[in-house]
């Protein structure tokens, strides 16, 4: 016949002994995990959820420490837009819909956080506390990960602040 | 087992452990566990990628299925010519049309020999060629999106199985009919085969996307023709055919088309035809075929085309020969150098290989036996290179490593031979199982084969899987070929019956994969690009409901004001933008399929009330936890109410 390999017993004792043996070796030759993920080497880490006081106030993602100046009304319109076609499925203004109200979201988020968990909800769903919550209050409707650009993003924080800043009674 | 025997088993089992620890804690980079066993060989650890994509044909099947290698995974099936409820491919409005021929809608084909685009010679990665045997068709399918985008029937042609093999810079995909009928089709009786029975060679433009159309064709004696490959490097611009039953005979072929001791490969010199299509040589001749391409806005057209440019041998000279090759030869295929023509003749006792510097020479100095219909047939010894002896029983098609040698299938003796280009020496062989038909090396019928395995592609069965009754999977064979000896790897089933394949390392199609379509460049007529703009509007006894889905939800959800007999043509567009999340949408009562409408797109599915009630439709693709919650519900009212259209979603 054609294959033999498995037929001979001591073959299946051989590679049964060599996972053994290379799990044994622990760590020989990898290099270790340089990655932001190990919890115990992040100094700033908070107790308990591993996020750093910054990535619990701006959320994770690329997005840091923007600095905002008045409600920019060309990209704000063109916020709408991008708002309507990407975000509006899930979201409406003034109404909890399958996802939350967001005409008051400026006040309630920094700017950071706003952007980050448009250009990763994975992420923010799956680590940020808040976002967590917001996750299980919602049924565990995952939140799309539309593709937006961050210059997508921008714009539609900018209309969202130019919403929040219709509704001055929601604001903190 | 004793007491000694399993303490014997035992301390053999130490020394290995010890000797296993020592040499796995020493090597970081030497071979893995049990190297050369075939078990690791085709083991591609969970969340790790296959090293080549295999494009198999799916036979009767009609469409196209992916493999990794080595592990024979299954990883998709391609809808080509034939209609494929899992994604609508041939239901929806917007892919209906694509299976358009002058015979009308045409939802099935028996789809055999897959050709991957090449530049240069060697597989580029762009498209994947595919006939369509019974109703004459060739399609291409973008490999970006794995998705067949175009498909071209052929005129004048019966039984398009010398197809669609491509040229060294995808120039043409070539074909031929491998039924000879009157030409144009006449009523005449069968038996007046000789006189009025003929056959065709199409050269198909290929390198256009969206203007596939006939060349030209040459018009040919009444035999059958087989198969074909392109020539390349040193006999680029030269493609060769098969033929048989060159006795033209017209019943009971088995025996009366095995008579002659030779049949012929047809030499075409096709860049000599190219010069007399340009001087407006041969003529127009009716022929109606349809051409059906996928727009940029992702919706299937067709249109209709009723001549082609036919060619006369006599008409165009030094353009067609004729090479005597024993007996009844199946396939045609041409090593990486170009210079060797190997032909599988399925009776014969050795393989004939023809050369072309030979060829060219014989032409030059006319050793011609004789001529049939104006083409000239050369002498058998002044082309021939050599000959296998001994290879096997039934030699049937070959491919080639980058180091060499050739390897022919033997479908009568179930086995698989090496052998090697100029000396013609058998060097390995491997069995079969069982009856293998084609063979495919990564790269193996190009100038430049990626080598490393050869997949035998079997036609019978029989006891390699679990039975399944009376009809069974076809089996596949990966057989390591990168050693002197060839080794059996694994068996793994396919999809309809594999006739050829094609292999590709992945890395020259996974670099350019579409993940979804963006929104924002949706450009259906029937899109619905924000959730506010879903809507309802009637037309007549036509309801079009414009409707989104994200997950998960469907705008509208509810609707009314739809009667029975109405014709409902529910517009999905599918307002994810994200990788991997497809939605489905399927009513009840609809006689075509589900809709899956990926990322960006829209895709319309028709739907005829017939009850008076109030129905469902829901998502058929799971796409989160809600997944069960997305549904909705349409109320049909009786013919004549005229009920008001309302609809919504969270109203």
């Amino acid at each position: 016949m054609q294959t033999k390999a498995y037929k001979h017993p001591v073959r299946f004792v051989i590679l049964v002994f060599l996972a053994v043996s290379a799990a044994a070796c622990g760590g020989g030759g990898d290099p270790p995990d340089a990655g932001a993920s190990d919890v115990s080497a992040a100094p700033a880490a908070v107790a308990g959820n591993g996020l750093t006081a910054v990535e619990l106030e701006q959320g994770i993602g690329p997005i840091r420490d923007l600095d905002l100046g008045d409600v920019d009304g060309s990209l704000a319109a063109a916020g709408g837009e991008i708002f309507a076609v990407k975000c509006s499925a899930c979201h409406k203004l003034g109404e909890r819909y399958v996802g939350p109200d967001l005409s008051t979201v400026t006040g309630q988020r920094t700017p950071e956080y706003i952007m980050n968990m448009i250009l990763g909800p994975e992420e923010m769903v799956a680590r940020h506390p808040e976002a967590k919550k917001l996750f299980a209050e919602f049924n565990y409707t995952p939140m799309a990960n539309q593709q937006l650009t961050e210059e997508d993003a921008r714009a539609v924080l900018e209309y969202l602040r130019q919403v929040g800043a219709e509704n001055p009674g929601a604001q903190n | 087992m004793t007491n000694s025997r399993f303490r014997l088993v035992m301390l053999v089992a130490a020394a290995v452990f010890a000797g296993a620890f020592t040499y796995a804690c020493q090597s970081s980079s030497g071979p893995a566990a049990g190297a050369g066993d075939a078990a690791s060989d085709v083991y591609v650890a969970p969340g790790d990628y296959d090293e080549f994509y295999a494009f198999m044909s799916g036979g009767f099947s009609g469409n196209v299925t992916v493999h990794g290698l080595p592990s024979g995974r299954l990883i998709k099936t391609i809808a080509v010519f034939s209609q494929y409820p899992e994604n609508s491919w041939g239901y929806s409005e917007e892919t209906k049309n694509m299976l358009n021929t002058s015979f009308g809608m045409i939802p099935w084909d028996d789809a055999h020999h897959p050709q991957l685009s090449q530049t240069d010679g060697i597989p580029d990665g762009r498209w994947l060629f595919i006939n369509g045997n019974n109703t004459p068709r060739v399609a291409r399918i973008d490999l970006s999106k794995f998705e067949t985008e175009e498909i071209l029937e052929i005129p004048n042609s019966a039984g398009n199985h010398a197809s669609p093999f491509i040229t060294p810079n995808s120039e043409y995909v070539i074909a031929s009919t491998r039924f000879s009928v009157p030409i144009p089709q006449a009523d005449v009786p069968i038996s007046t085969f000789k006189e009025n029975f003929s056959g065709t060679l199409s050269f198909i433009r290929a390198d256009r996307p969206g203007e596939m159309d006939i060349a030209f064709q040459i018009h040919v004696p009444g035999f059958d023709y087989d198969i074909a490959h392109s020539g390349r490097q040193v006999s680029d611009g030269w493609a060769f055919f098969t033929t048989y039953n060159t006795e033209q005979e017209h019943t009971l072929l088995e025996v009366n088309a095995s008579q002659a001791d030779k049949d012929f490969v047809a030499a075409v010199n096709w860049r000599r035809a190219e010069t007399c299509v340009a001087e407006e040589a041969g003529r127009l001749v009716p022929g109606q075929y349809v051409h059906n391409v996928m727009g940029e806005d992702r919706i299937g057209r067709s249109e209709l085309r009723n001549s082609v440019r036919m060619i006369e041998p006599a008409d165009c000279s030094d353009m067609i020969y004729f090479l005597p090759t024993p007996k009844s030869p199946h396939g045609v295929d041409v090593d990486p150098t170009g210079e060797y023509i190997v032909a599988g003749g399925k009776l014969a006792t050795t393989i004939p290989v023809h050369s072309f510097s030979k060829m060219i020479d014989a032409i030059a100095n006319e050793r011609f036996e004789t001529v049939i219909n104006g083409i000239p047939v050369l002498e058998y010894e002044a082309v021939l290179a050599g000959e296998v002896q001994e290879p096997g029983l039934g030699p049937l098609h070959t491919e080639f490593d980058a180091n060499g040698n050739a390897y022919t299938s033997m479908f009568i003796s179930s086995e698989i031979v090496k052998w090697k280009l100029g000396t013609w020496e058998v060097l390995d062989r491997q069995e079969a199982y069982y009856s293998t038909g084609h063979l495919m090396i990564p790269g193996g019928d190009s100038s430049e084969p990626f080598g490393k395995y050869v997949v035998a592609l079997n036609k019978i069965t029989k006891d390699r899987y679990l039975p399944t009754g009376p009809e069974l999977a076809h089996s596949a064979q990966l057989i390591d070929i990168s050693g002197d000896n060839m080794r059996l790897l694994l068996d793994f089933p396919t999809m309809g019956e594999p006739h050829y394949a094609q292999g590709l390392p992945a890395e020259l199609v996974t670099a350019n994969q579409v993940q979804m379509f963006d929104l924002t460049e949706n450009s259906n007529p029937h899109a619905t690009l924000q959730e506010s703009d879903a809507r309802i509007e009637r037309a007549g006894n036509t309801v079009h409901v414009y409707m989104t889905t994200i997950r998960s939800h469907f705008a509208p959800d509810n609707i009314e004001g739809v009667m029975v007999g109405d014709t409902v043509l529910f517009h999905v567009t599918n307002l994810e933008q994200d990788w991997d999340v497809p939605h489905g949408f399927a009513v009840i009562g609809a006689r075509n399929s589900e809709l899956l409408v990926m990322p960006g797109e829209t895709r319309t599915l028709r739907w005829v009330p017939q009850r008076v009630g109030v129905f469902p439709f829901y998502c058929t693709d799971f796409c989160s936890a809600l997944h069960q919650e997305m549904q909705g519900y349409v109320r049909v009212s009786p013919r004549g109410s005229n009920p008001t259209i309302s609809f919504g979603t969270g109203d």
